[in-house]
């Protein structure tokens, strides 16, 4: 739950960025250091957060619940973010979604029994040009189409055997 | 050919790192500013280029900056608001992504011009691997000499620090953007104040979109009256449109602001014309918060004259028949594609956007939602598209922050221009699903509703 | 008020008034009182940054200043939103804010559950008084509402979060008046909710303010939770030496026993000092206060109704319509005996066996005068 050295030297440094006092400010991106670590965040690495600013846990609650990309409950080792906002839409997002919760047999918002996947739909992540797209850790898939899909699903199994 | 200013380089092997793009003419304009020019200068060069905020609101960005609040003893900062979100929009990725040195030449020059010795980029969350192409450009400027103390031996100091949000499209809205640089939920402020006047820490700050930053770069290089001569009338300089929907040729393109939709959406050089042979049935020309236009209506105004892709030609004729240019988020719609469906998965997307802070957006958005699904998918009635007008006619206006005109805006404009695609899904409760139904006289006149 | 001090000229409805530069246009309108002033959901005198979100007190600017007389172009909340000298504002006289208003009212309305006859706010709820003056009579929404569990916050205070329009009001209490915050906003747009995250009692000493400042019924008081509706109990001033706070309540009577201790409110419905949690929850005996006297309550409200005579209530003045009208009759109003046959003065209704019927109206004698009618004149006035 507590920081790692590197993590809690990075901290450190965003602090820095900001005026005396002024240390909330590196809330946003404290927890997404706490979440790179953590996987998702807990009510224990929230107040571990709150303290390490000087905040009460309530203020580290609201902002983490406001945020969308806060995972405030475990999420499969791979998540599938499927935007599904206008643009990707007339692009044949609908059919994507579908598609891959068929094929790991799990709706929106569920995880596979083995841990592996999550699947969200999300509103737009603002690659609209490239659709149908989602996001997956870091990075963009686009131009998604099944086959894609089929290769995407593959090579995580892949990894996720390899690092096993 | 169309003029390029921003672009004119992005296929230059190497340009996102320090050495080519310096070797191809980068930071010239910051050593042009910085050793020739004043502040003062500078701001009255951004005032005459006539440039105007490129995030969608098209604010004259000379003009904005002249605001700014410069008490005894309190720091200034300067924001550039990388959080685009507004759907159909992803310029500005492309630029960082593609062009950072670019952004941070514009983002030194504006920062010596506005007095902001620490400068933040917030950029929305989900560009997660931004941010490290953004640090690298950062820290090579600065081994370089261009960031840090007393750049070019003027005295003046700046540091340039990037700061993700984490999923919210209202971080957009400068106030909301500002609280969440605070590290707080964003929840736009009341204005007044202004940011400024207080702004990020109640001190004073300008925020400007990335596209906005990146344009001082030829402004400075050219000056301000060479840069005004691009384009027409208040519409000057070049704009990134980013195109996308049913087109051949989807992606980032940058016009100079003469020429004509038609010849944006049918030219090789920009979309290439309507996807897979088919008909144009409507756009969204300027992101997806503005009006959309059928086929008739965009390509020629009401007037019939040809309509340009600039902010005076695409908002002629008001809301009644016109639109915007916005944020240059450019979606077309082909023949086949349910206007209804569209305005459903837009009026969603604000519901999930709204911050829940003032009851009209919080609740009208949710309500716009309901009903809007409720006849995309047959169970509406016709009473129900008087009511959503009715819903949407008092979000607009009364709101905190601009969100509520940005939700009620798409609906408003759908129902104007497509009413009979509306009473369609009423009138036709099992054939509604089927999404490819066409609206046959998508080209006729349309009888316009006020 | 000293000479030198420029004071702003704001005119609200037709009525001008002067008042110190700064204030806000909802203020101003308190000043002059009665419909001029907009009704307000979220702003709160004594909270700083309150205010902004209801959009209930939202008015129409005619001028923006006598040196710059343009109209605003969007309404503005009046709450937030200061005078400038030769302001011309419209409340009441705009459409367009009236139906803004209405617009709101019934956005505040869509997912309320309107239980009013199950909750403890009724008969004291900003939210009834607004829809009532300013509501439609009947819902457009054809949807299932938005609900929320109810949650216990410790043993005084329960949260029906249901019932919450999202004011903010209880967060700037714990902010301002408490010295730790464990409540707040979590999620957002309609999911945004007033919560603790984790399962958590408010017990600051001043932590019960935040159900003085709820205008609605989420946040209620567990000791009162259903004891009466307040209608039936009747406010009295008290106070008490107390070491934490000013000790200066309302104590609310059924009978000679204290069902409820709250703040004193002003006319705005807002409390004129902080109370701790010990005067609120724990003094419940008439020993514990000194009683100063009934407490004064709006004429309009239904908590007036009938107890108690003087200043407080409905009771009937003695005074003629010629002296309180100084010299004029009223032309509005008529006796109503002289049209109608129901109920006539002499027949005491209690007195009646049953249910009253037509037949135990006697037929007035014909006295071959006209009945009194109401004149063109007034006619056109009311109408």
């Amino acid at each position: 739950m507590e920081f790692t050295v590197e993590r809690l030297q990075k901290v450190k440094e965003i602090v820095a960025r900001y005026p005396d006092g002024k240390q909330k400010s590196a809330l946003l991106p404290v927890l997404h250091l706490m979440q790179e670590q953590e996987g998702w965040l807990s009510v224990e690495s929230m107040d571990y957060v709150a303290s390490l600013l000087s905040l009460e846990p309530i203020e580290v609650y609201e902002v983490a619940t406001f945020y969308t990309m806060y995972n405030l409950k475990p999420v499969g080792k791979y998540m599938f973010e499927v935007c599904r906002t206008g643009p990707c839409m007339i692009n044949g997002s609908d059919e994507i979604i579908a598609y891959i919760g068929d094929k790991l047999g799990i709706q929106p918002g569920e995880t596979t029994a083995d841990g592996l996947f999550t699947l969200k739909t999300v509103e737009c992540l603002g690659a609209c040009g490239y659709a149908p797209m989602m996001q997956m850790g870091k990075h963009y898939k686009e131009h998604l189409t099944k086959e894609k899909v089929d290769a995407i699903i593959e090579e995580c199994r892949r990894n996720a055997a390899m690092n096993n | 050919m169309g003029v390029k200013l921003l672009l004119d380089k992005v296929h230059i092997e190497g340009i996102r790192y320090y050495d080519a793009y310096r070797k191809n003419g980068g930071y010239a304009a910051v050593e042009k500013a910085l050793k020739t020019m004043s502040p003062e200068l500078i701001v009255d060069e951004v005032k005459k280029s006539g440039l105007r905020g490129r995030g969608g609101a098209g604010f004259p960005t000379g003009l904005k900056w002249s605001f700014i609040a410069k008490p005894e003893g309190v720091p200034r900062h300067l924001v550039c608001n990388a959080d685009e979100s507004e759907p159909g929009t992803f310029k500005d990725r492309y630029l960082m992504e593609f062009l950072p040195h670019l952004l941070i030449e514009g983002l030194i020059i504006s920062s010596f011009a506005l007095g902001s010795n620490v400068t933040f980029i917030y950029i929305r969350g989900e560009y997660a691997w931004i941010p490290e192409i953004l640090e690298q450009a950062i820290a090579e400027a600065k081994a370089n000499g261009w960031l840090g103390k007393n750049i070019l031996g003027t005295g003046f100091d700046c540091e340039i620090y990037v700061q993700r949000g984490a999923g919210a499209y209202i971080c957009g809205e400068e106030t909301a953007l500002l609280e969440s640089l605070e590290g707080k939920r964003g929840n736009p402020r009341i204005k007044p104040p202004f940011p400024a006047v207080k702004g990020l820490w109640d001190r004073p700050t300008v925020v400007n979109n990335v596209e906005t930053l990146a344009a001082v770069v030829p402004v400075i290089n050219m000056g301000g009256e060479a840069y005004a001569k691009i384009g027409v009338g208040r519409s000057t300089g070049t704009k990134l449109i980013s195109a996308c929907g049913n087109i051949n040729k989807p992606g980032v393109y940058e016009i100079d602001m003469t020429i004509s939709v038609e010849e944006f959406i049918y030219s090789e050089t920009y979309c290439g014309g309507i996807a897979k042979g088919k008909r144009l049935k409507a756009c969204i020309p300027g992101g997806s918060s503005v009006p959309i236009l059928p086929a008739n209506l965009l390509l020629k105004t009401a007037k019939g004259e040809t309509r340009y892709m600039n902010y005076e030609s695409l908002s002629d004729g008001g809301f009644a028949t016109g639109s915007m240019l916005g944020s240059g988020g450019f979606i077309v719609l082909d023949e086949d594609q349910c206007v209804v469906r569209h305005t459903y998965t837009l009026a969603r997307f604000y519901r999930h956007e709204s911050c829940g802070q003032c009851s009209p957006c919080r609740e009208g958005t949710l309500w716009m939602d309901k009903i809007l699904k409720n006849i995309e998918t047959g169970k509406g009635k016709k009473k129900d598209i008087d009511l959503l007008w009715d819903v949407q006619r008092r979000i607009e206006g009364n709101t905190i922050c601009p969100l509520g005109d940005a939700a009620a805006w798409p609906v408003a404009a759908a129902i104007r221009h497509f009413r009979d695609e509306f009473e369609w899904h009423v009138d036709h409760p099992d054939e509604c699903l089927k999404r490819n139904f066409g609206l046959a006289h998508y080209a006729d006149p349309i009888e316009v509703v006020t | 008020m000293s000479e030198e001090k420029k004071l702003f000229k704001v005119t609200i409805d037709g009525i001008t008034i002067e008042v110190e530069p700064g204030t806000t246009i909802l203020n101003a309108a308190r000043q002059i009182g009665g419909e001029v002033t907009p009704p307000a959901m979220c702003y709160y005198t004594k909270l700083k940054n309150s205010g902004g979100k209801c959009r209930t007190c939202l008015v129409e600017v005619a001028a923006g200043s006598a040196a710059d007389p343009r109209p605003m172009p969007k309404l503005v909340a009046s709450c937030r939103t200061t005078v400038m000298d030769g302001m011309v504002v419209k409340n009441t006289t705009s459409e367009r804010v009236l139906d803004a208003r209405e617009g709101v009212v019934e956005f505040l309305l869509i997912n309320h559950p309107i239980d009013c006859p199950i909750c403890d706010q009724a008969g004291e709820c900003d939210l009834q008084d607004l829809s009532y003056v300013h509501g439609a009579d009947a819902s457009r929404f054809d949807f299932e509402k938005r609900t929320f569990v109810k949650h216990n916050l410790g043993p005084y205070i329960q949260l029906h979060m249901t019932r919450c329009i999202m004011c903010y009001r209880c967060v700037y209490v714990a902010d301002q008046v408490t010295n730790k915050r464990v409540h707040g906003i979590l999620e957002r747009g309609d999911k945004a909710e007033i919560a603790t995250y984790i399962e958590k009692a408010l017990d600051n000493d001043f932590i019960g303010n935040v159900i003085d400042v709820c205008p609605v019924g989420a946040l209620t008081d567990r000791t009162f939770r259903f004891k009466s509706r307040v209608w039936f109990t009747k406010p009295v001033k008290a106070h008490r030496d107390c070491s934490k706070c000013c000790g200066k309540v309302h104590a609310w009577f059924r009978g000679d026993e204290i069902l409820r201790v709250t703040g004193r409110k002003d006319q705005w419905g807002e409390v004129e000092d902080w109370i701790c949690n010990e005067c609120r929850f724990e003094k419940k005996s008439i020993h514990d206060w000194v009683i100063e006297g009934p407490a004064e309550i709006n004429r309009h409200s239904v908590i007036s109704q009938g107890h108690y005579s003087g200043k407080v209530g409905t009771t009937k003045p003695n005074e003629p319509f010629s002296k309180v009208m100084k010299g004029r009759q009223p032309n509005l109003l008529m006796d109503i005996h002289s049209v109608s046959e129901v109920n006539p003065p002499e027949l005491d209704l209690s007195a009646l066996p049953g249910p009253a019927h037509s037949t135990d109206f006697p037929k007035r004698k014909d006295t071959g005068e006209e009945p009194l009618t109401i004149s063109e004149k007034s006619k056109g006035r009311l109408g």
